[in-house]
């Protein structure tokens, strides 16, 4: 099959963009959208141009380093699937595909497709941990944790760090990926001692890094490939809440 | 750009273990972190530590000294530390707890973990993983890593290949993503409280070596291409196996040889590289674009059953192929493990029905694991709650439902047993370059059991490096590293990043890549011979020579540049691969993932040569023919026997 494509590119983070066309061709149905951008990539190379340059590593949907905004949709068409196991058959070879990188104020572009996304880092960084170094440890069925509770701080704890719910919101907010990491470390026993201290310090950083405040469009889960619920950012904002009101 | 002659070797000094205590196996653990002398507290600070790499080893260990105290500086190739490979570890980590009262304990860990590296590994590593593992659950839970737990509250766990007991913790099937985000979450604490300095996207390219001591790394920033070099008193390489080697393999497209292989190059000398791991279930390759293989969990083998047709070219769908006309062949040749056996047999049983002509699917690669029977058993929602994000990921990928039909699956490269030479207190043969996690070849032998990675990358991260590592460091800080031993290790990366960009050829990294992976996974696989591995050997520098001659790089040195990253892997693997034959070639016997054809028992199974083989081998490099040294294997707590899973 052949294809169009529209791909953004982008020689640093100071100098301007634009899309530029591409007829690839040989592209089969089981082939990623990775895989395509492969076959892309190795001719232009051998035509002495510089290959369109993208994040990708584990290539299973796990490590979240891939990312791409295609045809508007972060990660694409499918639902709860990363880039990278996105697969040539959900597209219409009629149709161009517009592929374009994350855009949001504090991911700036590194060059083509590749954002800088380490402000997500920086909002772990601030609180989302829970304070145990090694050696101190309690034995681990030294408090047993209800089934449910683990179950749901595991939902959480799915998150893969992509940015797809930052690229897919209209404010830019960080809300999703913060509130995953809040509520699966806030729902367990371990996590209790930091619990509304972690959720201050991770959202005040995360307002510090100049990300856009959540008015719960819900657009976020909409495009995240590992499917955090809504109702984390609810437990978040309960936990900032209750520091409030505790006078923190 | 080296040309070695690797079809010869001389045979150099035998090198031996000499930090592990001697005495009862027991103890040794204990008195060593006794013996080893302490840095004090004020002290660390003034001490500086490289950990290159950010998975369950590096990372682990990168937030453990930082804890301690020491002065961290810590690489990796990708934009975040959460992101290296361990992330995609699937089934479990083994802990010897003997929380499900089944009779397991440290000693039977131990035992499972030795036999199963089919008697090549070092009894006194392998006992002090066993005891360590324990204390590994207890930490990941205190870090709110979300272990599968059962109605009680209680850890639930499950059975993994070549153990009889239950001692595999889990987290659905994303246990490497838990507890990775645990080693990335206590990472991230030391780097706010800045005793870890993080540097992503920036690649080790060398390794500074001053007056007979690791001294620093040359890296490279990814995004600048700028080349710099950091100084410390003692690196740590925790960078992973090699088996993207084979271009093919479950490891992430980044996961590279670069950083031990030119540690090797600097002197460290390198284990057993032909131990790899070929993992029996993975999604089979759909075509010749294919850029990755994905693994299905080992844990899928709790409960799906692996078979073929009985028939050779049985055209028929899997549905309509009767019980009686199909092969459960794992658990008619192994009764007493069925489904369960190690990785390396099971792989070598699917090729041989695959080789027999009654493998499935495109090209006869391939042989069912079917849940029929599990979902009649335990209903679909418990195979759901069990397997679930395998299934969906086997579905994406496939477009095929493995509840309606079976999966296909086919062997897969996965696991590099072999690495840098490590002593007890994991320092390589370079004093100050300590080597953990899959990068080193300690605790596995010539076959890894399942589970078993995550276990040995947080145990030395977490609690065996950071309890000898100050053995090392009381005697620094160790001054400062002259200006021209810098620069020289800079010029030598600097003119290798030039010649990759000067030859200008018509070819891609790629294309190279994708060829030395075929022939070695064709010559140097599941099933290695002389007249293969003799032939590999003179077609491997034939490759190496055309690579130098017609690779096609673009851009420039100093700017982001994937290619050259790419070409600068590809370079290393060509050199590599050659050791890894010649080490097949002169390891005549067959042990564990290490199969020659020429020894194998009438049944086809492996059969070792504990008299000629029971050792290491370690490999020098010279620039010419390498030197082998030989760490003579002792077997005191478990007698080597003939591997039976019968």
């Amino acid at each position: 099959m052949r294809y169009t494509l529209r791909v953004w590119r982008q020689r640093g983070p100071e100098e301007s963009g634009g899309l530029v066309d591409y007829d690839v061709d040989g592209i089969s149905p089981d082939m990623s959208f990775l895989e395509m951008l492969d076959v892309l990539n190795e001719r232009l190379v051998l035509d002495g141009e510089e290959p369109v340059a993208f994040d990708h590593d584990c290539r299973e949907g796990i490590c979240g380093m891939c990312g791409l905004m295609i045809d508007g949709v972060a990660h694409g068409p499918e639902r709860a699937t990363t880039t990278c196991q996105l697969h040539m058959r959900h597209f219409d070879p009629a149709e161009p595909i517009v592929v374009e990188p994350w855009r949001a104020a504090p991911f700036p572009v590194v060059r083509d497709l590749m954002v800088d996304r380490s402000a997500l880092d920086r909002i772990v960084e601030a609180g989302g941990y829970i304070s145990a170094p090694a050696g101190a440890a309690p034995d681990a069925h030294a408090v047993p944790i209800p089934k449910a509770d683990a179950d749901a701080a595991f939902t959480a704890a799915a998150c893969i760090g992509c940015g797809a719910c930052v690229a897919a919101c209209p404010n830019g907010s960080p809300m999703l990926f913060t509130a995953a990491k809040a509520t699966h470390l806030g729902l367990l026993p371990q996590g209790q001692p930091e619990r509304l201290s972690r959720a201050e310090d991770m959202l005040t950083a995360q307002d510090d890094l100049g990300f856009g405040g959540c008015t719960q469009t819900g657009e976020c889960t909409l495009v995240c490939p590992k499917g955090i619920p809504l109702e984390t950012i609810a437990t978040l904002n309960h936990d900032v809440l209750t520091a409030a009101l505790r006078g923190r | 750009m080296s040309c070695s002659d690797y079809t010869n070797y001389s045979e150099g000094e035998p090198i031996a273990d000499t930090r592990a205590p001697d005495g009862p196996l027991e103890t040794r653990w204990e008195r060593r972190r006794f013996a080893a002398r302490l840095v004090n507290p004020a002290n660390r600070r003034k001490l500086t530590v490289i950990v290159v790499g950010t998975g369950l080893a590096g990372g682990s260990a990168a937030a453990t000294l930082g804890e301690l105290g020491y002065n961290v500086l810590s690489f990796c190739y990708q934009d975040s530390p959460r992101r290296a490979h361990s992330i995609a570890a699937q089934g479990g980590i083994n802990a010897a707890k003997n929380y499900a009262g089944d009779g397991d304990s440290v000693h039977r860990l131990f035992h499972d973990t030795v036999k199963g590296g089919d008697f090549r590994s070092r009894e006194s590593n392998v006992h002090r993983l066993a005891q360590v593992s324990t204390q590994i659950i207890d930490q990941c839970v205190a870090q709110g890593v979300p272990f599968a737990r059962e109605y009680g509250g209680l850890l639930d766990t499950r059975s993994f290949g070549g153990a009889q007991v239950s001692r595999t913790f889990y987290a659905r099937g994303q246990t490497g993503q838990q507890l990775l985000l645990g080693a990335y979450q206590a990472l991230s604490r030391q780097i706010h409280a800045g005793t870890v300095r993080m540097h992503p996207r920036t690649e080790m390219l060398d390794l500074v070596v001053d007056d007979g001591r690791a001294r620093g790394v040359v890296v490279r920033d990814l995004v600048s291409g700028e080349v710099s070099t950091h100084l410390a008193d003692a690196v740590v390489l925790a960078t992973g196996g090699y088996g993207n080697v084979f271009h093919l393999s479950t490891n992430a497209k980044g996961c590279n040889t670069t950083a031990i292989w030119r540690a090797h190059k600097k002197g460290a000398l390198f284990a057993n590289p032909c131990y790899t791991q070929i993992h029996p279930t993975c999604i089979p390759v759909s075509g010749e674009h294919q850029s990755k293989l994905t693994l299905m969990s080992e844990s899928l083998r709790n409960d799906g059953r692996v078979w073929v047709p009985e028939r050779a070219g049985d055209p028929r769908a899997p549905r309509d192929i009767p019980e009686q006309e199909r092969d459960y062949y794992l658990e008619r040749l192994y009764p007493g493990f069925g489904n369960l056996v190690p990785r390396d047999i099971a792989s070598r049983a699917a090729k041989t029905v695959c080789d027999a002509g009654r493998g499935v699917g495109p090209g006869g690669l391939g042989v069912y694991l079917d849940f029929a029977e599990a979902i009649e058993r335990l209903g679909r929602d418990t195979v759901s709650a069990r397997y679930g994000n395998l299934f969906e990921m086997y579905q994406r990928i496939t477009d095929e439902d493995p509840y309606e039909v079976p999966m296909r699956i086919y062997p897969a490269v996965h696991y590099t047993m072999g690495g840098l030479w490590v002593d007890y207190d994991l320092r390589s043969t370079i004093p100050g370059l300590f080597v953990i996690g899959e990068a080193n070849f300690s605790d596995h032998g010539a076959n890894r059991l399942g589970a078993s990675a995550l276990m040995q990358g947080l145990a030395d991260g977490y609690f065996v490096l950071p309890a000898v590592i100050g053995d090392y460091l009381a005697d620094g800080p160790f001054g400062p590293v002259p200006p021209t031993a810098v620069e020289d290790a800079e010029d030598e990366v600097r003119q290798g990043i030039a010649a990759l960009l000067a030859v200008d050829g018509d070819r891609t990294a790629e294309s190279f890549h994708r060829e030395l992976g075929r022939l070695m996974w064709e010559l140097c696989g599941m099933e290695r011979s002389e007249e293969g591995l003799r032939k590999a050997l003179e077609q491997i520098p034939q490759l190496r020579g055309e690579f130098w001659r017609r690779v096609k790089v673009t851009g420039a040195g100093g700017q982001l540049n994937q290619e050259l990253e790419k070409a600068g892997r590809v370079a290393d693997f060509l050199e590599l691969a050659e050791l890894m034959c010649l080490d097949a070639l002169h390891r005549t016997e067959s042990c564990g993932g290490h199969f020659r054809v020429e020894s194998q028992t009438a049944e086809g199974d492996a059969r070792r040569d504990d008299d000629a083989f029971s050792y290491v081998a370690a490999w020098e490099h010279t620039g010419g023919a390498p030197v082998l040294h030989r760490e003579h294997l002792e077997f005191t707590a478990v007698r080597p026997s003939v591997r039976s899973y019968k």
